[in-house]
């Protein structure tokens, strides 16, 4: 086997101390070893979006990147964005525009448009389907999703 | 044994702290070694199991490899690791290297523009690369660190084949450069592919033009095209065709007829040779008559 290495993270404000071996990715790291599973493995080739957590902040594919390369690094999930107790703003605004169905991707969005919409507090549709044009929903046909955008950039500014 | 989940190979990480030590571990063992910048073709092929390196040498972020400096007197240097959205959201880069910015947000998705690197793209040497063409056209050159020392090595000779380029074992592509743009200077990134994002490209034309009085017709105007050939291909005729005679639309039907016919595509899962000739054709019709009337006509 190849020689493991420490990795120190800090995923969703909790630091974690791992030694991992250099092939595991992040996905299978955050899910496996810490447990999180929130974070979806879908297409693993980082086409789907799934996958997608945010890394010092911006939206990342997690099947793309090694765990060893977080050392040092944050990581935030979507167990780390709100509970059911206390939804964000953006899975209040899912929840309530219906946008989705079966929710496997839903977690991949959500991490996605976190930081779109810090960045873009009042976007148009156009940017909001561009913004989403990373992640691949099979149930809805987008236009749910593009409302709950709308919404909760709505919630966001109020 | 059929493993529950496949995974990667197993194979080394390597995380030098400085070039020499990534150039000698790397040039140590050729053929079995690899730089790992952003990865995320990396990932993909050893998954596919295409790719069995037994070390990948992380070089992401060595020795300065992550700055971005625009000189108004020397042009543009993108260090290695640099990730793509961080040079499309360049200030300078969107004002004097338009063309290398649109085509850097065409590339796959955001999340993956966030770790992929216009130098791996370039070093990865697909044919497809998206924005391999416009840095062709810009005139770039790399600053590679090898064993024996730093070189620069000009885009123009650098690319030999599908993922065969003039580096050798050793090699560190430390950064980009380009030189200051020409007065005037415009350019697009025009991308067919199956769908509007995240595809590879089935044909890519990359466009640049400037107001030229060394040229018969005023302008200079150049174009490369991604997916149809072995190489990223600048076709020369374009920009002598434009050159020479006044650039009109039966000038640009020429042009983009003589695009058409330096193509030598192949059929893949994206489209078929054929398909891709006559898209060359019509894109490259589009993308020039677009670029001509940017220029003001």
């Amino acid at each position: 086997m190849s020689d493991l290495f420490n990795v120190n993270v800090t995923v969703n404000g909790t630091l974690y101390e791992r030694e991992v071996e250099p092939r595991i990715l992040l996905s299978d790291f955050l899910r496996h070893d810490l447990g999180l599973t929130g974070t979806h493995v879908g297409c693993e080739h980082g086409v789907c979006g799934a996958c997608t957590v945010l890394f010092d902040g911006n939206p990342v594919r997690s099947c793309l990147m090694f765990a060893v390369q977080t050392n040092g690094h944050e990581v935030t999930t979507v167990e780390g964005l709100g509970d059911i107790d206390d939804l964000h703003p953006i899975q209040q605004a899912f929840w309530e525009a219906h946008a989705l169905q079966c929710g496997f991707c839903t977690p991949g969005f959500l991490t996605t448009l976190v930081p779109f919409l810090e960045e873009n507090p009042d976007p148009s549709e156009e940017e909001i389907r561009n913004a989403i044009s990373g992640n691949l929903c099979r149930c809805t046909g987008y236009q749910h999703i593009v409302e709950a955008v709308q919404l909760a950039a709505e919630k966001m500014r109020a | 044994m059929l493993e529950a989940h496949p995974g990667l190979p197993e194979f080394d990480y390597i995380k030098p702290k400085t070039l020499a030590e990534a150039s000698r571990f790397l040039a140590d063992h050729a053929g079995e070694a690899r730089p790992l910048s952003g990865g995320t073709d990396i990932f993909v092929r050893m998954r596919d199991g295409v790719w069995k390196d037994k070390y990948l040498v992380d070089i992401k972020g060595l020795d300065g490899t992550d700055e971005i400096v625009y000189d108004p007197s020397k042009g543009l240097t993108i260090g290695a690791a640099v990730a793509m959205n961080r040079v499309s959201a360049h200030p300078d880069v969107k004002k004097h290297y338009a063309a290398l910015a649109d085509a850097v947000d065409k590339v796959a998705s955001y999340q993956l523009r966030n770790r992929a690197t216009i130098v791996g793209n370039i070093c990865n040497a697909s044919p497809a690369g998206d924005t391999i063409g416009a840095c062709l056209l810009l005139g770039g050159a790399l600053d590679v660190h090898g064993v024996d020392g730093a070189r620069t090595e000009p885009l123009a000779s650098f690319f030999e084949g599908p993922g065969s380029t003039a580096l050798k074992p050793g090699d560190v592509v430390t950064s980009l450069r380009l030189p200051l743009p020409p007065k005037g200077l415009v350019g697009r990134y025009y991308k067919l592919g199956r769908n509007k994002s995240s595809d590879l490209s089935i044909i890519g034309v990359t466009v640049v033009g400037f107001p030229d009085k060394r040229a018969a017709s005023g302008y200079r105007i150049k174009l490369a095209l991604a997916s149809v050939a072995p190489t990223p291909l600048v076709v020369a005729q374009v920009e002598e065709i434009l050159a020479a005679k006044p650039v009109t639309e039966q000038t640009i039907a020429e042009a983009a007829q003589a695009a058409m016919d330096a193509c030598t595509p192949i059929d893949d899962v994206r489209a078929s040779a054929r398909y891709r000739k006559m898209m060359a054709r019509n894109l490259s019709q589009k993308a020039l008559t677009e670029i001509w009337n940017q220029l003001g006509r």
